[in-house]
């Protein structure tokens, strides 16, 4: 018996083995235990009722439209932000560069509700009223670092000698960057996209701090119902979020290995 | 004229992302309740912090998060690099498989990862405190353990091991001879990762940490900001947290780059040769 067990965690893919179970345990059944409790009514058995409600009750499904409009308009804005700022990273001196990026990426590194606090701190020293204004901003700001990095990184891996035969073979410098350069940057852009839409699309706290209360995200309705007991609800729109994730998730399947070039960590 | 324009945007940009920060520093010199007004300089909000002046719940916060980021880093590192190693061996099919939900926890939103265990702890009946918070950080931890280690072994020589073992060495005296070093660096940045993740959460926690008032240092500033305001001494604290993290990151860019200059300087010569 004993020989046995020695036997088994002598080779090496048995080590495998604890966290398969944990991840069984801790990652798979959660999720299984998601779906179970959406399409589950408050007696228990299978039933349709949460999501129903969530079409036929307008708070919720407007709340939902909403944050995908936020979640939208933060990406676009750090894109429209973030690219040039990238791309002039790539083009000046490598030292001075690494400097910057570390300056952009040093924010991250402090708790998101402080920062958070800190925006709200900011429109109040300037006297700028909290509101939608405030939560694009405070979503900009939290953001924005996300879109920078994956995109100066596929930027930066890109070999210099493209752009010099385009040069060499008559294309002008808008030509050079529109048919070259950022064609070639898309997985870092792909990536930067994703990083920045699926926690938009997520945050529940922020908006809450930024608003005065005033405006509600749809993480803050999950919150709430979960909060307030409605488990089966709260599940039932944890799984629509789960599917929109997902949905973004498929646009960055097709450019997979760029992606993980670009990421984060 | 174009260089000046580009540095001149960086720097904009750099200004919108530290304004709000440097406003938290500059306001942690003063004394004020309220967050924007000035009433003179004064280093008290630091001396209260470390003289425990602040209440109580202030600095049980602060232990409990690095309480529960220790103790979540530490089993993560081991849990993640003992399975790297096992999910190394595995042949293709249960390696892909293994590595995809690996990945979960990662892609995952905080708040489904928060909301999946919460439900998964009432249904087996968990008392959610302590317990639950870490076993929740261990599992958004782990995966980045895996994914650090990993790459250290797939750069490995399996020669190495196999000749370990020709050479009279037992499996285990092979891997803690030859593996462990290899991949030591990958288990210290996982380490390290698993930190600054935990240390770092709000979403996971706010779900998992019951009703008995356990509070960390990010629910404790939600529930104080919902209440209306920031207690002062955390203007200091994150103040401090960001000068160490500044100081940290200069140090071992300093060092990157210091390395990459003499590797520099060593190719140089080796190609005058």
């Amino acid at each position: 018996m004993l020989d046995n067990i020695t036997k088994f965690f002598s080779r090496r893919r048995s080590w495998s083995l604890p966290y398969v179970l944990f991840l069984a345990v801790f990652v798979v059944m959660p999720l299984v235990l998601i779906m179970v409790y959406a399409f589950q009514g408050n007696d228990g058995g299978f039933s349709l009722e949460n999501f129903r409600r969530f079409v036929t009750q307008a708070e919720a499904a407007n709340t939902f439209i909403y944050s995908i409009g936020i979640a939208l308009i933060t990406t676009i804005i750090c894109l429209v932000l973030g690219y040039p700022a990238a791309y002039i990273l790539t083009r000046i001196r490598p030292s001075t560069a690494t400097l910057l990026v570390m300056l952009f990426i040093l924010p991250m590194w402090i708790n998101v509700l402080v920062r958070t606090l800190a925006t709200v701190a900011l429109f109040d020293f300037l006297s700028l009223p909290l509101g939608e204004g405030a939560l694009i901003f405070g979503m900009v700001y939290n953001f924005l670092p996300f879109m920078i990095y994956p995109i100066y990184n596929t930027l930066q891996k890109m070999d210099p000698s493209l752009i010099e035969a385009a040069e060499d073979l008559g294309a002008t410098p808008r030509q050079v960057f529109l048919r070259v350069v950022f064609p070639l940057s898309t997985p870092g852009i792909v990536s930067g996209i994703m990083m920045v839409f699926m926690p938009t699309i997520s945050t529940f706290a922020i908006a809450e701090l930024l608003t005065m209360n005033n405006i509600k995200l749809f993480g803050t309705t999950i919150q709430e119902n979960i909060n307030n007991g409605m488990w089966h609800y709260g599940a039932a729109l944890s799984l629509i979020m789960l599917i929109i994730i997902g949905i973004t998730s498929l646009f960055s399947d097709s450019s997979e290995d760029g992606a993980n070039d670009g990421g984060l960590i | 004229m174009k260089r000046t324009l580009s540095y001149l945007y960086l720097a904009l940009l750099l200004v919108m992302l530290y304004a709000p920060i440097v406003i938290i520093a500059i306001f942690s010199f003063t004394e004020s309740k309220v967050l924007g007004n000035w009433t003179g300089f004064s280093t008290e909000l630091y001396a209260s912090l470390f003289s425990g002046g602040v209440n109580n719940s202030l600095i049980d916060a602060i232990k409990n998060t690095f309480i529960i980021a220790f103790t979540a880093a530490t089993v993560s590192t081991l849990l993640g690099t003992v399975a790297a190693i096992g999910i190394h061996d595995l042949r293709y099919g249960k390696r892909r498989a293994v590595n995809f939900v690996n990945n979960i926890p990662i892609l995952n939103p905080d708040i489904i990862t928060g909301i999946s265990l919460f439900l998964l702890f009432i249904s087996l009946g968990i008392t959610q405190g302590y317990l639950t918070v870490i076993l929740a950080h261990i599992t958004f931890c782990t995966p980045y353990v895996v994914l650090s280690v990993m790459p250290r072994l797939t750069q490995m020589n399996p020669n190495i091991y196999e000749a370990a073992l020709d050479l009279g060495a037992t499996p285990m005296q092979a891997m803690r001879h030859v593996i462990l070093p290899e991949i030591r660096p990958g288990m210290i940045s996982g380490f390290i990762l698993a930190f600054t993740l935990s240390i770092d959460d709000f979403a996971v926690t706010i779900f998992t940490n019951g009703t008995d008032g356990l509070e960390t240092l990010s629910t404790y500033i939600y529930a104080d900001a919902r209440k209306g305001g920031l207690t002062p001494e955390l203007r200091a604290l994150s103040t401090i947290i960001l000068v160490v993290v500044l100081i940290l990151l200069i140090v071992v860019n300093y060092r990157s780059h210091r390395q990459s200059q003499r590797a520099e300087e060593a190719n140089g010569q080796l190609n005058i040769k």
